[in-house]
């Protein structure tokens, strides 16, 4: 299997070619479009902040090759927030592969959530064999609420979507590569899918 | 809902653990990749590793290291001593580290806080602060502890915090090493002030002194060592008590 992690120069990736190792595949870090086109499954991580790195995205033409993938497509933090439609963050334009806009938590919350929190309400094969309130590692300051997309969603003041999902699309606000043993069964789960 | 967390730090000299001697079940209690999976499996939150050696070799040793356990641990970890430049911390996220926490650079240059959570975002900034009360007022100390300056702990919890510090770890001196618990009224204090969260050092010696830092100090993670290294306290015994007690953990 070739699995492409888009490599745009946006934070630690390193970690989710780690995990893919662990789960017994070999990842490859690339910017490359035929590699990425061709590729059986396609990660595209993050972690930063929204503006430069969707700068990065234009930069390289990627805009253009991730909303256009057919393969299956995972989106992690930051990466999963590119993929909707807009983000408060730098007031940045988004990949629109899912149909909601980004926000800041406003609340009486700490900001940004740190910590492991549950996820609730598992829809589809990403989450198959998973329990219900599974905890996950998250750290982001900018949610994407509640939408038709939501195949899993998390309380921090208020609900959350903690995963997305279209067609062949799915995003996923939490980091499974640093998700303890349920992380990675995540993981393993959009590898199989 | 959001967990509180539990997590043990490791010492590091020239890429081997300082403490951290009686588990019969290790091969070699000094290989830190080795401790960190133990501790991992055995439901720690996340990891610091606190590298405390000297040598000119110390960044490259490190760096290795951070990769090492990047590779093999699948929980978060922290990674600090001696950080004192974007081009230090560049290489150790990219290595692998989740985050990076830096004490004395950041008092002798702030800015470095702006630097880092420009470029590599908030999240990945850990401004620790060791501090010391001295006739009723929280000062802030550097090199460990031992060189005293005029800095007020709370004063300079809020400035790191608007330069984009990511989260605040207070370790009391007056506390580290006693293990009598944690200073609670000043961790309730900075948890009030601040709007990032507030991980918990010093003072660790029994489960009730965990419990008392997220009731009483209100912290949002509590860190400890020896506790952990000499097996005091296992990790999941810990959690079930907290949990038990009503604290909300990942068990």
């Amino acid at each position: 299997m070739n699995i492409a992690i888009i490599d745009y120069g946006a934070g630690n990736i390193k970690n989710v070619q780690f995990a893919v190792k662990r789960l017994g595949y070999e990842a490859v870090l690339t910017n490359n479009e035929d590699f990425i086109r061709t590729a059986d499954k396609v990660i595209f991580p993050g972690v930063g902040e929204a503006s430069s790195a969707m700068n990065k995205l234009l930069d390289t033409g990627l805009d253009k090759v991730i909303p256009t993938l057919t393969q299956p497509v995972l989106g992690i933090c930051l990466g999963m927030q590119l993929m909707c439609k807009h983000t408060e963050e730098g007031n940045t334009k988004g990949l629109g592969i899912f149909d909601v806009e980004v926000f800041k938590f406003k609340g009486e919350e700490k900001v940004p959530q740190i910590g492991w929190n549950q996820i609730e309400a598992l829809e589809g094969a990403l989450f198959k064999a998973i329990k219900e309130k599974e905890f996950m590692y998250l750290v982001h300051s900018y949610y994407a609420p509640l939408c038709k997309e939501t195949i899993a969603k998390t309380f921090y003041g208020d609900w959350y979507s903690t995963a997305l999902h279209k067609n062949n699309f799915y995003g996923v606000q939490f980091h499974p590569e640093k998700s303890s043993t349920a992380g990675e069964a995540i993981l393993n789960n959009f590898l199989k899918i | 809902m959001l967990t509180k967390r539990i997590i043990p730090c490791l010492d590091i000299k020239n890429g081997r653990t300082v403490k951290g001697i009686n588990f019969l079940d290790l091969q070699d209690a000094g290989d830190p990749v080795e401790l960190a999976e133990f501790y991992a499996q055995n439901g720690a939150d996340e990891l610091v590793f606190l590298d405390i050696s000297a040598t000119e070799e110390r960044r490259k040793t490190l760096a290795q290291l951070v990769e090492h356990v990047a590779e093999r641990v699948n929980i978060p970890f922290t990674v600090g001593g001696g950080i004192s430049s974007v081009a230090d911390v560049d290489v150790l996220l990219h290595s692998g580290a989740d985050k990076v926490s830096i004490n004395s650079s950041a008092v002798k240059r702030p800015e470095l806080i702006n630097e880092l959570s420009a470029k590599f975002g908030s999240q990945c900034v850990v401004v620790a602060i060791d501090a010391k009360q001295v006739d009723g007022q929280w000062k802030v100390h550097l090199v460990g502890g031992k060189v005293p300056t005029e800095l007020d702990l709370f004063e300079w919890a809020k400035e790191a915090e608007e330069r984009g510090a990511g989260e605040i770890l207070f370790t009391s001196m007056n506390n580290d090493g006693t293990k009598n618990g944690f200073a609670n009224d000043a961790l309730a204090k900075l948890s009030k002030e601040l709007t990032i969260p507030v991980i918990a050092s010093g003072g660790a010696g029994n489960m009730q002194h965990f419990l008392d830092t997220f009731t009483e100090g209100f912290a949002d993670a509590a860190l400890a060592a020896s506790v952990f290294h000499y097996k005091e306290i296992a990790i999941s015994d810990l959690k079930k008590y907290l949990s038990d007690k009503g604290v909300l953990m990942r068990i």
